[in-house]
């Protein structure tokens, strides 16, 4: 990725964290983003970030787990090979559903992990890029990327206007 | 602005309210706590050189591990017949161990997905050490029918998977659904677990000194950075999880009950099993997990996280599933007589008078009425007390899965079919390997991992805001 500019103003106070960050969304600033080391509820709405759309991957990865499940249990026990088990038919779906129900979960789960990590551009020992330490400890941080938002100078106001001293400029 | 903090923030804010003289709601921990209190309380065990405690502790349990390998390398290198099992009890202590491990693992899901499903904030302090729990106790559970089925080097067969001879498993089998319930399990356990860790890993990449430290955590935070983006999937991914975990941990001891309940055998073909055996495993779970952390928030300096009010919630669902499990053991009991099935009735009989009537007594003491004493206040918020219940919780459960695998067996419907059934030195050497296993594991973890939630944690907060004294 080629480096880009950012702004970000540090502070203390979730509080005045939701505040700044729904503050520069209305002032129309664009590609927000904070970094914070807990979930702050009401962040993501405040920046106007889509509600993530993992679990609909995770509930389609369900029923397509179970289908499979019940199309392999099927195919192996009636088609590939029919043995009869104490007389009982051939297809006998209601046994299969302990099979179909974890095939699906198993699906569903592991669908969920990877979206996880593809979205986030997770993997092993990958170099975060921290621009302060603190952030996973004690701090949050709003971050403007400048390129798409005009001028340093102009954002910097912003934060002073809302109060935030402790404001640096990055390369990422 | 300030309307615009949603409702869990404020949540927090709230006074415990007192209303003849007992105190209802308020915040789970102490309100003077910050943010960085959290974090160096938290690491601060990690990150320091192991303790003489912890270093014998871990020799102990790798002892274990030792005795657990040598044992089965006898056991590859003879076959099964150095257990104790024989014509008519075929399954023993091994299946017994399986089913109690599987049982543990079940308390560390009902914490960590469905009490979170519940809101319930308790659960914050405590469910990375449950989830670890669950994850080490599905281990030495998943261990045991491998070793059981006796040529461990072709249990790639209960697999279903394209041979040669174009066989596949009997997918009607309850054996075969094991299978897939416990990798299931351990599988969405464990990346549950590691999505919780992921925060955590990156907290203590920021902070830790060492550069092996910061290397390790570097490698297992995979660039988490706490970005509003990445936690916006985040807690979808976790609320999603939670919802998988919930069904998922109710059907797997259900689908262990079906391996005793789908045969026809007396004592064992019983519809009242799934749900008996779905309250016995978080009874039995909850049982490890007060024993663990109350020996874990002791040594690790974490009483101010793992308060006594957390212990006594965990108490309180002790109570009600010791409650669950007796009136399963009456319901049991009653059909038995109300059937009017002489095997049936005499199955049962038979456990209480016959020869191994010891561990229906033993199972009954420690699981129905010892943990009564728990309707006592004084009790639930004693440590000594609920340490030695959870004991005999423990002890107790174990008995039951005893109980329900071997008087069935020994003792079936023909006279002449009938036996006795003793563990060698080698059943009761792998199970104390099991218990090494685990304990190994667990004691890894603590050592290595942050024992507590920190980032959950820190949202329950009071004033998180506040960096302490100095802010």
């Amino acid at each position: 990725m080629p480096e880009s500019r950012i702004i970000a103003g540090f502070m203390d106070d979730p509080e005045q964290f939701l505040e700044v960050g729904s503050r520069a969304r209305e002032h129309g600033y664009k590609n927000l983003d904070g970094v914070m080391p807990y979930p702050v509820h009401g962040f993501e709405e405040a920046l106007g970030l889509k509600k993530s759309r993992v679990p609909a991957a995770a509930k389609l990865m369900l029923v397509i787990g179970a289908g499979l499940g019940l199309l392999f249990a099927g195919w192996t026990s009636a088609v590939a090979w029919p043995i009869n088990v104490g007389g009982k038919p051939l297809f006998s779906w209601q046994a299969f559903i302990p099979i179909v129900f974890e095939c699906g979960v198993l699906l569903a789960g592991i669908t969920t992990f990877i979206l996880l990590f593809h979205l986030g551009r997770f993997y092993p020992a990958k170099d975060p890029k921290m621009i302060r330490e603190r952030l996973t400890d004690n701090q949050f941080a709003v971050v403007i990327p400048v390129e798409d938002n005009g001028n340093i100078e102009d954002i910097r106001e912003f934060f002073t206007k809302h109060g935030i001293e402790d404001v640096d400029e990055f390369e990422i | 602005m300030r309307k615009k903090i949603s409702m869990k923030m404020k949540s927090t804010d709230i006074k415990p309210l007192e209303i003849e003289g007992r105190k209802y709601g308020g915040p789970w921990i102490s309100s003077d706590i910050t943010m960085s209190d959290v974090t160096d309380d938290v690491m601060a065990p990690v990150i320091r050189k192991p303790g003489v405690i912890w270093i014998i502790l871990f020799m102990m349990a790798l002892a274990g591990v030792g005795l657990l390998g040598f044992v089965l390398t006898i056991q590859m290198l003879k076959g099964i017949g150095i257990l104790g099992l024989n014509h008519p009890v075929a399954w023993g202590v091994y299946i017994t161990n399986f089913v109690f491990w599987v049982g543990i693992g079940h308390a560390g899901t009902l914490i960590s997905a469905i009490l979170f499903l519940l809101r319930q904030k308790w659960r914050n302090s405590i469910n990375r050490t449950a989830e670890a729990m669950t994850i080490f106790a599905v281990i030495c559970a998943g261990l045991f029918p491998l070793i059981h089925v006796g040529r461990t080097w072709v249990a790639y067969w209960l697999v279903p998977y394209p041979n040669a001879r174009e066989l596949w498993v009997n997918f009607r089998s309850p054996l075969v659904w094991d299978v897939f319930a416990v990798t299931t399990y351990l599988t969405i356990s464990f990346l549950f677990w590691y999505q919780g860790l992921l925060p955590d890993f990156a907290t203590l990449r920021d902070r830790a000194k060492n550069k092996i430290q910061k290397w390790f955590y570097r490698i297992l935070a995979m660039g988490w950075k706490g970005k509003a983006r990445d936690w916006n999937h985040y807690e979808r991914a976790y609320l999603q999880f939670a919802w998988l975990a919930t069904p998922l941990v109710l059907s797997v001891h259900s689908i262990v009950s079906f391996d005793f309940a789908v045969s026809q055998l007396p004592g064992w073909h019983a519809t009242i099993f799934p749900p008996y055996f779905v309250a016995g495993a978080i009874f039995s779970g909850m049982g490890m997990v007060v024993t663990l952390l109350v020996i874990l928030r002791k040594s690790m300096n974490l009483e101010k996280y793992i308060t006594i009010r957390h212990l006594e919630m965990m108490n309180k669902v002790i109570l009600l599933t010791s409650m669950f499990v007796g009136y399963s053991y009456l319901m049991e009991f009653f059909v038995a007589w109300y059937s009017d099935e002489p095997f049936e009735q005499y199955v049962f009989l038979n456990r209480l008078v016959g020869p191994y009537s010891w561990a229906i007594w033993t199972m009954l003491i420690c699981n129905v009425f010892i943990p009564l004493v728990f309707f006592f206040k004084k009790a639930r918020t004693s440590i000594p007390i609920m340490f030695a219940v959870s004991i005999c919780v423990n002890i107790g459960m174990w008995f039951e899965r005893f109980n329900i695998i071997v008087t069935s067996l020994h003792r079936d419907f023909l006279p002449s079919n009938w036996g006795m059934y003793t563990p060698t030195w080698a059943d009761w050497s792998v199970t104390l390997g099991s218990f090494g296993l685990f304990f190994t594991l667990f004691l890894l973890f603590i050592k290595f991992f942050p024992a507590v939630s920190i980032a959950e944690l820190k949202s329950i907060l009071t004033r998180p805001f506040r960096r302490g004294a100095n802010a």
